[in-house]
């Protein structure tokens, strides 16, 4: 029997407006999105049976971070769907594309609709984001074991992973740096891109320190914006006027303590997991692999991500991006071939997903990668981690 | 404590109290399975080595070793004075770890490897452990 992987197919993607602080809402920005992805597919939103998304509604994270719940996007759009889901457990961001897959392959249903929406930019524009401090009844939850020592963001969590590889492995910040700046040049050829002006590694090191060993380029830029992927029945595909990407495997192990300061290995993450049971679903190998759109929320993520999924060994992906030849898009392993959420925007995973897709499909246009027929995506930081393999059909 | 920063306090409850209040005696106190000796952090109910719910606080060394660290420069909360957060493994076991904060000593004095001892910051009925650099030891 095929694996529950392999039964599926990404046959249509679709983007919203993209954009610094558009003042659109989250529901807008999705059936925008949405509507493209079924026609891309070339399908009806009829036939849509499924939907599913990440995290979705009731999230406590923040004011422009969560996103429609699938209930409302049923709804706006007048839905008739056999199986729905979102929420914030499971595999990273792609959870949400990893649970279609798992639907279309036990057969609850044909084609789900899986999207992802932030409006961050706007939150922040208008003050809404949620402040240090609120609440008057202390913290509680996991979160009581970091912000009263004013660790108050992912930024500063991640930089102490960073800092321990730095000290373990000789890692340098002129490494850390080509992440970014190698994002900034495939941005430039991306006409969705936030930030697309060339960044030199004078730039880089000029901009304000945020918490050593991160820079502000190292750090994502919020943005507004929707994507939405269509996860169909692989025998779908035929029907389409295009390639699509087929789901080879997925990685959504969590072996480690789930925890940002309490994972067995401080120079690597739940990521360490999530890649290592990607490859024990296929049989295909690291060195098959030839574009990667892996999660960059801040920059040390690529790096730790370039290790776990075996494209280099632990604790040598600064060795392995030194100089940006090896990870451009004329190089052995493109990377972020979009400009990564550092320089297109923080789509929160769901970026790579889409820039995957246009890859496979050869719709790079300016910073297509020749042949491109494996894709690697991977999601997340921290105790957070998922994984998929991506090839192209036909 | 006269000038101690701005912090976000813990809500206490059953099972977080013992660690945020020990400080008013001075002593830093981890949960320890009473059935193996695991040390527990952050708590928990049972033990997650042998799964024994016969667990309790036990005071501890309030000694360890910077694992790692990151100086803050961000004013994430108004303030603009950079800081130290740090990772520190305590002396009891191998894996047993608290984020904290390293103090009374100049930021770039701090290094991975550095012995570290705790001291407490009062707010009200809390007492954050923070960590200091032991001046006579390597």
């Amino acid at each position: 029997m095929t694996d529950f992987d392999r039964r599926s197919v990404i046959s249509g993607i679709g983007q919203s407006q993209i954009g610094r602080r558009l003042y659109r809402s989250g529901l807008d920005l999705t059936v925008e999105a949405a509507l493209r992805a079924v026609a891309d597919a070339g399908l009806e939103v009829d036939d849509i049976d499924g939907i599913a998304t990440y995290p979705g509604g009731g999230s406590p994270a923040g004011v422009g971070f969560s996103g429609p719940g699938t209930p409302e996007v049923q709804d706006a759009m007048r839905l008739s769907v056999n199986w729905h889901s979102g929420g914030i457990e499971g595999a990273g961001q792609l959870a949400a594309v990893v649970n279609a897959t798992l639907a279309v392959g036990a057969g609850l249903a044909r084609h789900v609709l899986v999207y992802r929406t932030v409006t961050e930019a706007s939150a922040q524009g208008s003050g809404g984001r949620q402040g240090i401090g609120a609440g008057d009844g202390g913290i509680g939850g996991t979160m009581q074991w970091s912000l009263p020592f004013r660790a108050y963001s992912a930024a500063n969590w991640l930089a102490l992973n960073a800092q321990r590889h730095f000290h373990e492995f000789g890692t340098t910040p002129e490494q850390l740096a080509m992440i970014a700046i190698n994002a900034r040049a495939n941005a430039a050829l991306n006409p969705t891109a936030i930030y697309t002006e060339p960044m030199t590694l004078d730039d880089y090191f000029d901009a304000r320190m945020i918490t050593t060993p991160f820079r502000l380029f190292d750090c994502d830029v919020p943005v507004d914006g929707s994507t939405a992927v269509i996860v169909s029945h692989a025998d779908h595909a035929p029907n389409v006027d295009h390639p699509v990407a087929r789901v080879e495997a997925v990685g959504t192990a969590l072996r480690g303590r789930p925890s940002w300061d309490q994972f067995d290995d401080l120079t690597t993450m739940a990521a360490r997991d999530a890649g290592a049971a990607l490859w024990e679903r296929t049989d295909l190998t690291p060195a098959d692999v030839d574009v990667a759109e892996l999660y960059d929320g801040f920059s040390f993520l690529s790096m730790t991500w370039l290790e776990a999924l075996g494209f280099c060994g632990h604790g040598e992906s600064g060795p392995f991006v030194e100089g940006g030849e090896r990870i451009a898009l004329d190089g052995e392993l493109p990377l972020n071939t979009n400009g990564g959420q550092l320089s297109a925007g923080r789509l929160h995973g769901f970026g790579f997903v889409h820039e995957a897709c246009v890859q496979l499909r050869g719709e790079g246009g300016d910073r297509q990668v020749a042949d491109a027929e494996v894709a690697a995506v991977a999601n997340g930081g921290g105790p957070i981690a998922g994984a998929m393999l991506l090839t192209r059909n036909p | 404590m006269s000038g101690a920063p701005f912090r976000v306090l813990p809500a206490l409850d059953v099972q977080n109290e013992f660690f945020w209040t020990s400080g008013r005696a001075g002593v830093l106190r981890i949960l320890r399975c009473q059935d193996c000796g695991y040390y527990l952090h952050p708590p928990s109910p049972r033990c997650p080595g042998c799964w024994s719910s016969s667990v309790s606080p036990e005071t501890v060394s309030g000694r360890g070793e910077i694992l790692t660290f990151t100086v803050n420069h961000q004013s994430w909360d108004g303030s603009t004075e950079p800081y130290v957060i740090a990772i520190v493994g305590l002396d009891e076991a191998d894996g047993l770890r608290l984020t904290t904060n390293i103090v009374d000593c100049a930021v770039d004095d701090v290094a991975i490897g550095k012995r570290v001892e705790v001291v407490f910051e009062q707010h009200g009925e809390v007492w954050i452990p923070l960590f200091r650099v032991m001046e006579d030891a390597a």
